[in-house]
């Protein structure tokens, strides 16, 4: 362990993990393992001193690469900041440079844990410049709902499941990834993909559903409802599971609205904000759930709304398989040629999915047919210049894209307001004066996904 | 969309001008006329990435001019009227008259471009005004548009109103010479990241941000990362058999 | 279990080599280094339905101090760069590194500024996973080959002499952009 004072450099050897810093005021101690009883000597020397501790960038409890700088005095955090940035992989200039379609590929894989939603927010937002609102057949918007919804359940869950794991509780995280894999398995069925999926298109969906979808999620449906009253029981009501997160991260209604929170963190102050209710988007205003809240404001409240969420998400999913089932052989793209191909899809002979019908029609029928979609597939469709921003309700937040288009074939901008990039920013409100292990606590109620927030 | 393509464009100013607005009826937006006129950003010539005497397809001759939708007349519909009728008011009464240089109504949402050093008092009349009321920011995205001589770095705020449901957005230019904008964290707070994400990007410097410094990038990383003169990086992928150049290098099918 | 019965007489011959590289394989600590997607995908390798407990690889150790093998799933930023170095320093020899996706074996779809094209440029890598993500079914092939490869990794003098002979085998090998015939 080395100390530095002010300005000096006083050092008998190099520590090539931990160069010196130069601080203005106070000792700064550098800790870099095996070294703790120094540590520890050496604050108590100076008891009225402080540490600064480094959790993180890489560290089990911190959902991802996310650095907490936290000055500790004892056990109590008087000052926490976050450093982000370890995961930014420029995916919004990247899209500056692939066409309209190819961009949903990107912009997938943001918000891991919610990939549906940073989908749908950019084809929202680029319907909305294209003019084709509502020209989205049907099908395709209730395709839409049923994926996010199957997403939020999945999301909340892998929000359960790690901060259950983080404090401790590991047959949460058990049983929450056994859940998720019944959600992965509905979205590889559908989808094709696991994680990741560039499923949701401007214009529609990429994918009818195949056959034997609808049943598939019927018994997931039944299933579900066996199986989430086991996180109640074995969580709600667990006495040591409510002293870790009651009281811990408070942010009542002013600081949310100050620091522009939404999601759970909002609801858990009992203000019924809800993107599917206020400004209802791909037929949510059809569908009928309810707005969960809670009015603790705290960490146990957030992770009450989640489960009572994954309910709601369930009551719509239902509705909409009810809704799916009548509306077989409809359309999940738009007619509009010059924006997209025909997407009755069918898995070819050699494994691909490709359309036989599609294929003669292109190549033994229509010219036309073919030239839409060479320049589809080569140059992509136009979208008028303009700018949108269409947010969603992700399992997180408020998330939206802001799209802005020169009438070209790739977007001039696309700027995504991330749900955990602003949340993020509350941790310091929620974790000074609080003790160490409720900053993690603190930080799973808030559940920040990193991919998010440093896009 | 590739930067090597040359612009050079006519003059086209919105207005950033006041002039002409005094004999407007009370407690309209006052705004510049010459601002109805759609904004050229950039003029694009030739297509597929052809130059030279080889191009046999004509398209190198191709010559486009690129416009945003510029600023829509009165009435612009629905809830707009009744929203700028009670923004010109709250304006006046402020004693902003000039503050807004243009409204664009374009695909259902409302833009207002408001003149850069007048944004903290117009963030404070947007939230504060109990008509207005958009108490939620939802953040600052920036837009480098290289081109457009004088107006080069957009920031643009997306307001919510959850007491009366709306959305606006409200864009500020600022010059690539000049790149300050007054920072609206004492208005909302929540904007301290974004506005440092929108630095880290874009070099736009927010005036009166508590702590202005990068955020996303390594702190010592030189360059604005996400400005359209800034490379894309990347390097050459190499497969069996060939060489594919990274994606802003290659040829263009648009 | 009834490994004892199916001896003849109850005695088992094998190599120095061959017994340690069993020991070293079977209880094979990952250090946690999830940075995105293909992290998730790895806790649920983790998880019940894909489980690597029975590989004895459920203890993902937190400090790299106590870890074998550093599986970097996920992308890793010019920021994060420095820190997987570090990680990588602190871990006790012998260890092994997996890149568990494109993004960490080549930069995957993010040929770009912000992101390192291949961790390959960082730390040297013994296991490279293609997928994005690639489901756990292919992590656990992946860590069953470098399972194959550690049992069959020599010790002292022979080791020394495998490392060179990989060298001058990688130092020579073609490379890829030279590689025709292949396209098909």
């Amino acid at each position: 362990m080395t100390t530095t004072e002010n300005t000096t450099r006083n050092r008998e050897y190099d520590d090539p993990y931990a160069p010196s810093s130069h601080t203005d005021e106070g000792r700064v101690f550098t800790v870099t393992g095996q070294d703790w009883d120094s540590v520890v000597t050496g604050v108590a020397e100076e008891a009225e001193e402080r540490v600064v501790v480094n959790m993180g960038p890489q560290h089990p409890s911190t959902h991802g690469v996310l650095r907490l700088i936290l000055e500790l005095e004892g056990e109590t955090v008087t000052e926490a900041r976050c450093g982000i940035g370890y995961l930014h992989t420029g995916i919004e200039k990247n899209m500056e440079f692939r066409s309209w379609t190819q961009g949903v590929t990107f912009c997938t894989r943001m918000d891991y844990l919610s990939p549906f939603y940073n989908e749908a927010t950019y084809c929202l937002g680029v319907e909305r410049l294209l003019g084709i609102e509502d020209e989205i057949p049907e099908k395709a918007q209730v395709m839409r709902v049923l994926l996010m919804e199957i997403n939020r359940i999945s999301s909340h869950l892998v929000a359960i499941a790690t901060g259950g794991m983080e404090i401790g509780a590991l047959t949460v995280m058990t049983i929450g990834f056994r859940e998720r894999e019944l959600c992965l398995d509905l979205f590889e069925l559908i989808t094709g993909l696991r994680m990741n999926h560039a499923f949701i298109r401007p214009g529609g969906v990429a994918q009818d559903m195949p056959p034997g979808a609808l049943d598939q999620i019927r018994d997931f449906i039944a299933l579900m409802k066996k199986r989430l009253p086991e996180y109640a029981a074995l969580c709600n009501a667990n006495p040591i599971f409510k002293a870790r997160l009651q009281d811990v991260g408070v942010l009542d209604l002013a600081g949310c609205m100050a620091l522009g929170l939404t999601g759970p963190v909002l609801r858990s102050t009992g203000y019924p904000w809800d993107l599917r209710k206020t400004q209802p988007y791909s037929g949510y205003q059809d569908y009928d759930f309810d707005v969960v809240t809670w009015d603790t404001a705290d960490s146990y409240g957030r992770f009450r709304i989640r489960l009572a969420e994954m309910w709601e998400s369930l009551r719509i999913i239902e509705q909409a398989t009810d809704r799916l089932a009548g509306l077989e052989g409809a359309p999940v793209m738009i007619g509009d040629k010059k924006i997209a191909w025909p997407s009755q899809l069918a898995i070819g002979s050699d494994g691909m999915g490709n359309s036989l019908d599609h294929i003669r029609h292109i190549m033994g029928e229509s010219m036309e047919a073919l030239i839409h979609h060479f320049k589809l597939v080569t140059e992509g469709f136009r979208v008028p210049a303009g700018q949108a921003y269409v947010p969603v309700e992700s399992p997180r937040g408020e998330l939206g894209a802001h799209v802005v288009s020169d009438g070209g074939t790739r977007p001039y901008r696309a700027h995504f307001r991330d749900p955990s990039f602003t949340n993020l920013q509350a941790t310091s409100v929620m974790a000074e004066g609080g003790m160490v292990a409720d900053v993690i606590v603190a930080i799973a109620s808030i559940d920040p996904v990193m991919g998010g927030v440093d896009r | 969309m590739s930067p090597k393509e040359p612009g050079e464009f006519p003059e086209v100013t919105p207005g950033s001008e006041p002039d002409a607005t005094d004999n407007l009826p009370e407690n309209t937006l006052p705004v510049n006329p010459d601002a109805l006129q759609p904004e050229v950003i950039r003029v694009r010539q030739g297509m597929f990435g052809t130059t030279g005497s080889g191009d046999t397809s004509g398209y190198g001759g191709l010559v486009r001019p690129v416009t945003m939708p510029g600023g829509t007349p009165r009435p612009y519909g629905g809830w707009f009227d009744e929203f700028a009728d009670d923004f010109g008011t709250g304006l006046a009464e402020a004693g902003l008259p000039h503050a807004v240089e243009k409204v664009v109504v374009h695909r259902g949402e409302i833009t207002l471009f408001i003149r850069r050093a007048d944004l903290l008092e117009v963030a404070k009349l947007l939230r504060d005004d109990p008509k207005l009321r958009f108490e939620f920011c939802s953040g600052v995205s920036g837009v480098h548009y290289p081109e457009d001589a004088g107006r080069e770095l957009h920031a643009v705020y997306h307001l919510l109103s959850m007491t009366h449901n709306r959305r606006i957005r409200l864009e500020v230019t600022c010059p690539d010479g000049d790149p300050h904008i007054p920072s609206v964290v004492p208005v909302y707070p929540t904007n301290d990241w974004h506005e440092r994400e929108t630095y880290d990007f874009f070099g736009i410097i927010f005036d009166g941000h508590p702590a202005l410094t990068r955020i996303e990038m390594p702190d010592d990383w030189p360059g604005h990362p996400q400005r359209k003169d800034y490379p894309l990086g990347g390097i050459p992928v190499e497969y069996k058999g060939a060489t594919i150049p990274p994606p802003d290098t290659r040829r263009a099918y648009n | 279990m009834g490994l004892e019965e199916k001896l003849p007489s109850g005695v088992l011959l094998s190599t120095v080599e061959g017994v340690a590289g069993y020991f070293r394989k079977a209880s094979f600590w990952p250090a946690t280094f999830g940075l995105a997607c293909c992290a998730i995908e790895m806790m649920t390798s983790g998880g019940p339905r894909y489980d690597l407990g029975r590989f004895g690889m459920e203890v993902f150790r937190a400090s790299p101090r106590q870890a074998d093998l550093m599986i970097v799933a996920g992308r890793v930023s010019q920021k994060m760069a420095p820190v997987l170095r570090q990680i990588y320093d602190q871990m006790p020899d012998p260890k092994w590194v997996l890149a568990m996706g494109v993004c960490a074996s080549s930069g995957g779809m993010f040929n770009n500024y912000a992101i390192v094209q291949g961790v390959d440029h960082v730390v040297p890598v013994d296991m490279y996973l293609p997928g994005c993500p690639p489901r756990p079914e292919m992590l656990i092939d992946a860590i069953l080959k470098l399972h194959d490869q550690v049992q069959h990794s020599k010790l002292g003098k022979n080791r020394v002499a495998e490392i060179e002979e990989q060298e001058t085998e990688a130092l020579s090998a073609l490379p890829t952009s030279d590689m025709k015939g292949l396209l098909r």
